[in-house]
């Protein structure tokens, strides 16, 4: 295995992990905002790693420039998204979840 | 195949995995931002499949679908955060 094997495998290792972690978040957490705070960051995460390794992969010239900067545009979008998505819930008066709401005490 | 191609073209399986798990919340979301969530995750679980096969195979074309994808993508989520909160006014 060559140095630049290793670093593929390292970054897609991570950024696979990252995906299930938003996914995971995605299905199970209880309400609108947690679930926003898990795919912006997590998915955001495993993207950047992802495509930080497809950089590496292509050995040099256009197709690393191309994949560098769709990197930095998925870096800067999809929080900017979610960001927005969850500011039109709210102001729409979607309510965060709470214990409360839960039947809990009090 | 190289070793490199296979790794690539398994985390690209993932991908498509963890998209299809990501569609119960399309399906089943209790609200409308939450639908929308979940369609901005796979979209994003695309455009990074896409990447992965373009790496894969070896078809660098690709990547402009890629990057066409990933625009398209912002455009919907930032479209339906205004159109729903001001009724088209941005428009």
């Amino acid at each position: 295995m060559t140095p630049r094997e290793i670093a593929v495998v390292a970054l897609l290792a991570g950024g696979v992990f990252f995906a299930i972690v938003a996914v995971v978040g995605l299905v199970r957490l209880p309400d609108l905002y947690t679930r926003a705070h898990s795919t912006s960051k997590s998915e955001t995460l495993g993207a950047v790693l992802t495509l930080a390794a497809v950089t590496i992969a292509f050995d040099g010239g256009l197709s690393t420039v191309k994949t560098a900067l769709l990197l930095l545009f998925m870096f800067i979008t999809n929080p900017t998204a979610a960001h927005a998505i969850v500011r039109a819930a709210a102001e729409q008066g979607i309510d965060p979840w709470t214990e409360d709401a839960e039947g809990g005490e009090q | 195949m190289t070793f490199v191609e296979d790794v690539l073209l398994t985390a690209a399986a993932v991908f498509v995995l963890t998209s299809l798990v990501g569609v119960f919340r399309i399906v089943r979301g209790p609200t409308m931002p939450d639908r929308v969530i979940a369609v901005n995750v796979v979209g994003s679980n695309v455009v990074i499949v896409i990447a992965l096969l373009a790496a894969a195979i070896g078809e660098p074309g690709a990547l402009d679908i890629a990057l066409v994808y990933a625009l398209l993508n912002f455009l919907l989520s930032i479209a339906i955060s205004k159109f729903t909160v001001e009724r088209g006014g941005v428009l």
